[in-house]
């Protein structure tokens, strides 16, 4: 064994360096050349000022707004230092009284809407700063921004369909909506 | 299953084993060492600068050498994280990593197992991620490749004393194979999303602010308690969010290409920063499976008949297939508490339906039910989905692929050496029954191959089954449990499921980041990893030494159907006939009675 050692160390400290200091400044030099946005989070910016990231989620409680998925990270919801899931097992009691609450929260915002609730809106999604909700989701609180806002549902869900993203060659992907960026447009809307 | 979940497997299948052929040309070309020209002089040349050994090894020297190599990554990366406070690259003024957490991610990421008792961007420097877990992800992964290259070569040489030179292997497998595909799929990540600078965390102004409770804390810092005991609570407001940045694309590239799984991030591939989108998770699941499947290819190109290749590839397909089309069926029936109370989990054009506790919408129930499958079918251990809050037999297929012993596709290299153990075991078994000496690949299997062999095959059940046991019967290992009942135990055979066989992923819930969770835990991953390792060796050795008899009329073809079914058999047979039993107290107790009121 001692007389691998020197091979070791010396083989060691060369991919080291080649791995761990070439590699990461060759791929961020060429990143920030040719990609500068999507290499520095995909920061959106509305009147010069930056809102947040067209790919991490951001919390929404009023009714004026689209809500996104629930999250599960500490201490806030969306807490972009602190990324997780519940980790919830299915059978988890501590599960079915979230849902219970989450699914009564909705229901309150909006009673007049007996359509049953899509799953991912009363669901903490893996990373707890998921951007998205389902197609179904957002189609499901168009009543509720709409009169929130005193806009008419039909121009709520031209809106929705115009930020509907579809699965990419009928395969990868999912339908969805980005919530930042719906809401953003609603503002916009006035 | 979805007709989206049946074309998405059907693509991914399909662009894998395309890929499989031109990958293992080149794994076989590079481990043979025919390398092109010029790459060949830089190689020697530099070699020569270093004056690095370069002469063929017997076993024994090749094993000694990678434990001493992996000693040093150990030392390093412990050193790296418990030092961090007072190095360079850390904008986030992160302090040193608890000894016993370092110990433990020092061993996962030595061990190829990525284990993470820690958060990412709430633990690790740029540094440390960059300079030690990164490193890790390279050299960890190129050995698995030494490994299974000497393993071959004992099948492929005739009379030979030595199985290759560790140090050209090391080498080679991290510049030639490792590096240029990584810096392709990191440019390709960046360039969707995945972040890749040296900034410090950003802060943005969200558009609303966000309410939430926290547990008000007293001035000697414990909770404070209302008169009748409960625990009181304030409101607070937060205006920003906090946005990581860092080396994330570059790592993330290999984390998946070496079968590492260790995220830069917390939530791992589920977090938008290192998986932002559907192509970039098409990319990352074939990322996982790619050199393993190529390895299959490289196998009969380096023995000298390919169809040996692709008769393992074959079985291992079969295998996953049948666990991927488990797992995406199983998961998008969704919770049947949660119809009860007016929840859709339909699919239809406008949503996945299915189970989404813990999964992200752009992956929906496919992309995720197939990543864990294929995370889990390699030793990878990367997750975009949360698997311990998968249904109970969802989170059984990625456990018991686990417990096979990681060996369909299998790790970087480990996935094809495991495999090739299993081969020998299937000969042997076949052997005894039409009573003539096993062969396999044009050798003799010996009584001492098989003593190796069965090292190997036993060494993971052992840990894992003993580790669950002590676990099971110590507070120290109950007190991390999350979730009552069946789904408890399961997450403690999860952790060491995923441990001893150098996976990495998790059954989350689990609070793991405990002195008896990382020293217990750690040791499952060094043993999984070494107590292979080693006896893999001692069989390239052996069978290097024997002379190659040419297949006669007697030889049992192993490159049909019927060696497929021999071999998916026996790897079947003794992961069920080890782990049954405790599966049965897991996730199929779980599912009967979470299933039993519908």
């Amino acid at each position: 064994m001692l007389a691998s050692l020197r091979p070791a160390l010396i083989v060691f400290a060369a991919l080291t360096f080649l791995t761990g200091v070439i590699y990461p400044l060759a791929v961020t030099g060429v990143a920030q050349l040719a990609f500068r946005d999507a290499a520095n989070g995909s920061i959106l910016v509305v009147d010069g000022k930056p809102v947040g990231s067209s790919l991490i989620g951001q919390p929404f409680s009023s009714p004026r707004y689209f809500w996104g998925r629930p999250s599960a990270t500490s201490p806030q919801p969306y807490n972009g230092g602190a990324s997780g899931g519940s980790n919830f097992g299915p059978a988890h009691p501590a599960l079915a009284e979230a849902m219970k609450a989450r699914v009564e929260a909705l229901r309150a915002a909006d009673p007049s809407n007996r359509a049953p609730i899509p799953s991912d809106l009363v669901t903490a999604s893996a990373s707890g700063l998921d951007p998205h909700v389902t197609l179904a989701g957002a189609q499901w609180q168009i009543g509720r921004v709409a009169r929130a806002r005193g806009l008419s549902p039909e121009r709520v869900r031209a809106l929705v369909e115009e930020h509907a993203e579809l699965p990419f060659l009928g395969v990868l992907g999912e339908p969805r909506v980005n919530v930042l960026r719906l809401n953003l447009a609603l503002d916009k809307m006035g | 299953m979805t007709d989206t979940s049946w074309a998405l497997f059907a693509l991914f299948l399909a662009v894998l084993l395309a890929l499989a052929k031109p990958i293992g040309l080149w794994l076989a070309a590079v481990g043979e060492g025919r390398l092109p020209g010029p790459l060949a002089r830089a190689e020697a040349a530099a070699l020569r600068a270093l004056r690095v050994p370069v002469e063929e090894m017997d076993w024994k020297a090749y094993a000694f050498g990678t434990l001493a190599f992996s000693a040093i990554g150990l030392l390093f990366t412990y050193a790296l994280q418990r030092a961090q406070g007072f190095l360079p690259l850390n904008p986030q003024g992160f302090g040193a990593v608890s000894p016993d957490s370092s110990f433990n991610t020092a061993i996962s990421f030595v061990a190829n197992t990525n284990w993470q008792g820690y958060g990412g961007e709430t633990t690790m420097s740029y540094l440390t991620q960059m300079l030690a877990l990164a490193v890790q992800n390279f050299v960890s992964a190129a050995t698995g490749i030494a490994v299974a290259w000497a393993l071959i070569r004992g099948f492929a040489r005739h009379s030979s004393s030595t199985v290759g030179n560790l140090w050209v292997d090391l080498v080679r497998a991290t510049v030639w194979v490792l590096l240029p595909l990584s810096f392709v799929l990191a440019l390709c990540l960046a360039g969707r999303g995945v972040v890749q600078n040296f900034s410090p965390y950003a802060s943005v102004t969200m558009v609303e602010a966000v309410a939430y409770t926290v547990p008000k804390v007293g001035a000697d810092g414990q909770p404070l308690k209302d008169a009748a005991g409960r625990p009181v609570e304030e409101t607070k407001t937060e205006a920003t969010q906090t946005l990581p940045m860092g080396p994330i694309a570059s790592q993330e590239a290999i984390k998946l290409l070496g079968t590492n799984g260790g995220g830069f991030l917390n939530a791992n591939s589920a977090h938008p920063y290192e998986n932002p989108d559907a192509f970039t998770n098409f990319l990352e699941m074939l990322a996982i499976l790619l050199i393993g499947a190529g390895f299959c290819y490289a196998l009969g190109k380096m023995v000298g008949d390919t169809r040996q290749g692709w008769a393992v590839l074959a079985a291992m397909s079969v295998m996953f297939a049948f666990f991927a089309i488990a797992a995406m069926s199983l998961e998008q029936a969704g919770n049947p508490a949660f119809t009860s109370i007016g929840v859709d989990q339909s699919a239809s054009a406008t949503q996945s339906g299915g189970n989404m506790e813990g999964k992200e919408t752009r992956f929906g129930i496919a992309a995720s039910a197939l990543f864990a499958t294929v995370t889990t079918a390699a030793s990878c251990g990367a997750v975009n989905a949360m698997h311990d809050s998968l249904l109970p037999l969802t989170g059984g297929v990625p456990m018991l692929l686990m417990q096979l012993g990681e060996v369909v596709y299998g790790g970087v290299g480990s996935g094809l050496y495991g495999m090739l153990v299993f081969a020998l075991l299937a000969v042997f078994i076949a052997g005894l029954m039409i009573g003539r000496t096993p062969e396999y690949l044009g050798k003799k299997i010996g009584a001492f191959e098989m003593k190796m062999v069965a090292v190997a095959v036993l060494m993971t059940p052992l840990l894992v089954l003993l580790g669950t046991s002590i676990a099971v019967l110590t507070e120290a290992g109950r007190v991390g449990v999350q979730d009552p009942g069946a789904h408890g135990f399961s997450e403690i055979l999860y952790a060491f499921s995923s441990g001893a066989n150098n996976n990495g992923s998790a059954f989350a819930g689990l609070s793991a980041n405990t002195p008896f969770y990382n020293l217990m835990i750690g040791m499952a991953m060094a043993l999984g990893r070494f107590g292979v390792i080693v006896p893999v060796l001692a069989v390239a050795g052996s069978l290097a030494a024997r002379k190659r008899t040419p297949a006669s009329a007697g030889s049992m073809p192993t490159h049909g159907p019927l060696f497929v079914v021999l071999l998916v058999g026996t790897v079947l047979l003794v992961g069920a006939l080890t782990y049954l039993p405790a599966l049965a107290l897991g996730p199929v107790a779980e599912h009967l009675a979470l299933f039993a009121n519908r």
